[in-house]
């Protein structure tokens, strides 16, 4: 089986966005860019499974700028066996990657796509979900474990009432959460080993995927700024400011 | 505008994020309600779904397929109504986000996730980049598929409407996926997404036990909902559910007390809009002192025992 994983060059997570002056948008100029987090999980899921044997292939994909090749070749570096850069410099939409996507899973024919449950650039939160529709395939999303029986996989999903787990028929989509895994590090021998691995350049007009943006970004604006309130220096002040503002035990 | 709003619900009845979605869906246009599920269950939350203010009818698809929200059959019974419909709004609960792609997808819609406003027909604002800033987008889609974020919206009355209510089929299991069983938390508090009250917890509280031993009074004193950071919830002290933050529960509770929690920008995303902000810290430098209406410096192990007492 081969495991296709979808990867995303995003700002890094430590780094905190600034708006451009204009409104248009996040100033990603000299700004520290790194793989999306929720991706790293995703690689370092499949490379699991396929050290565990069930899976022979890793494929990394990306869709972005010339620059996500790095983000391709730190994913060969932790594990991933090739890596195929669909360049654009267009902003993609969830919708539009999820088609190139198809198009890529149908040449490839993988029995799972793994992948981050969100980007933390624009949270939309929707890739998978949108590469599962279709695909015609079923989800597993937010998953917090993974565990391959057969033809079919077991995916425990983090949800709003705790945890629930289905089992979904291959070939499938899963979608990670925070706590499936911690992503290795590459070392250094990885890393030098990963520039050797084969990695294909294509473009989203060889898969007939039209990426025109479906929405219009009017504006981007800082959120409503909260001020630091008082610091108070005892717990009794601090319960007689908490009966002031109303709170009841 | 015709708006098909999916019903989030548990044990019978309308949970307080469908109130949300409907006030955002009644900026838009006419209202439906879609209860998908199985049994008497679906058929109670039809009855409550049928009650809430600004619903004009309410559609019932009741089907052993839909009893656990499987997105692939949920997402096969909503595309083929969206023909009569010119919008589908989903709260941003774990259902909605997992089944309004697919649906958007094969719609060919791009979604418009996470809304915390509506500004025109087609336009709205939504967070971005963990909060850090507001996009205001608009669609040139001819149908719109909306998640919307339930802290930015007013929950609509429950009670004031007098729909009728219709029963619809679905094509049922579409044969993909099928339910294996649930972990839930069984806890007699208030739901964390809809609490007066929450206190939360974050690593500084060592392990599960003292985060029970010190957090639980507080939390039973205030019949606050707990929360959690996601350190303390990685660490094991308490489950997945509790945590608050940008890929966590978004919470906006009226007091929000926040014990040994330093304030990653990925918490504030998910509590920033909390009414009043506590912070128990004992670093005074700590971020979450940045946006707390009040700050109290020190020990946790003391100072919430004491107020606890004081309460």
């Amino acid at each position: 089986m081969k495991i296709l994983v979808p990867v995303k060059r995003v700002i890094d997570y430590n780094v905190k966005p600034r708006i451009k002056a204009d409104g248009s948008g996040i100033d990603l100029a000299n700004v520290k860019m790194s793989m999306n987090p929720f991706d790293e999980i995703a690689v370092e899921e499949a490379i699991r499974l396929a050290e565990a044997g069930a899976a022979e292939e890793v494929v990394v994909v990306s869709i972005g700028p010339a620059k996500a090749q790095e983000t391709l070749r730190t994913a060969m570096a932790m594990g991933a066996d090739r890596g195929i850069l669909v360049e654009t410099d267009d902003e993609v939409e969830p919708l539009a990657v999820a088609k190139i996507l198809k198009a890529v899973v149908e040449e490839e024919g993988p029995g799972l796509v793994v992948m981050g449950k969100q980007a933390i650039d624009d949270d939309s939160n929707q890739t998978g979900q949108m590469l599962a529709a279709l695909w015609g395939r079923p989800q597993g999303t937010f998953a917090s474990k993974v565990e391959i029986d057969g033809d079919s996989v077991s995916v425990t999903r983090e949800v709003d009432a705790g945890l629930e787990t289905v089992k979904l028929s291959m070939p499938a989509v899963i979608t990670t959460d925070l706590r499936l895994n911690e992503p290795r590090y590459a070392s250094l021998p990885n890393i030098m080993k990963a520039k050797s691995k084969p990695l294909a350049t294509k473009a989203p007009a060889d898969y007939g995927v039209d990426t025109a943006p479906r929405l219009k970004l009017l504006k981007v604006e800082e959120p409503p700024v909260r001020q630091a309130g008082i610091k108070v220096g005892s717990v009794d002040e601090l319960v007689t400011k908490l009966k002031e503002l109303g709170i009841s035990a | 505008m015709n708006v098909l709003v999916l019903v989030e619900h548990a044990g019978g009845g309308v949970k307080d994020a469908t109130l949300s979605a409907i006030t955002a869906a009644k900026a838009l246009g006419t209202v439906h309600a879609l209860v998908a599920g199985d049994g008497a269950d679906a058929q109670s939350t039809a009855t409550a779904a049928a009650q809430i203010d600004g619903v004009e009818k309410v559609l019932l698809a009741s089907d052993p397929a839909y009893a656990d929200m499987l997105a692939e059959n949920v997402s096969a019974l909503i595309v083929p109504l969206m023909a009569g419909y010119d919008a589908l709004v989903a709260p941003a609960t774990s259902n909605g986000k997992n089944i309004a792609p697919r649906v958007a997808a094969l719609l060919d819609v791009m979604q418009l996730s996470d809304i915390i406003a509506v500004e025109g027909p087609k336009t709205f604002r939504r967070p971005i980049y963990a909060g850090n800033a507001i996009a205001t987008v608009e669609s040139s889609d001819a149908k719109l598929v909306i998640t919307v974020r339930t802290t930015g919206f007013a929950k609509a009355p429950a009670t004031g409407g007098s729909a009728a209510v219709e029963a619809i089929s679905g094509s049922g299991d579409a044969g993909l996926s099928s339910f294996v069983g649930r972990e839930a938390e069984v806890s007699e508090r208030p739901d964390l997404t809809s609490a007066r009250v929450v206190v939360s917890g974050g690593r500084a509280l060592k392990d599960a036990e003292t985060f029970q031993a010190i957090i639980a009074p507080l939390a039973d004193k205030l019949g606050a909902a707990i929360g959690a950071s996601r350190a303390a919830v990685d660490a094991g002290y308490i489950s997945n559910d509790s945590q608050v933050g940008q890929t966590g529960k978004i919470v906006a509770p009226e007091f929000y007390i926040a014990v040994g929690i330093s304030g990653a920008i990925q918490h504030l995303a998910g509590m920033k809009d909390s009414k009043v902000i506590v912070a128990i810290n004992k670093d005074p430098d700590a971020p979450i002192f940045q946006i707390a209406d009040i700050g109290l410096v020190g020990d946790l192990f003391t100072i919430v025992p004491e107020l606890t007492a004081k309460l």
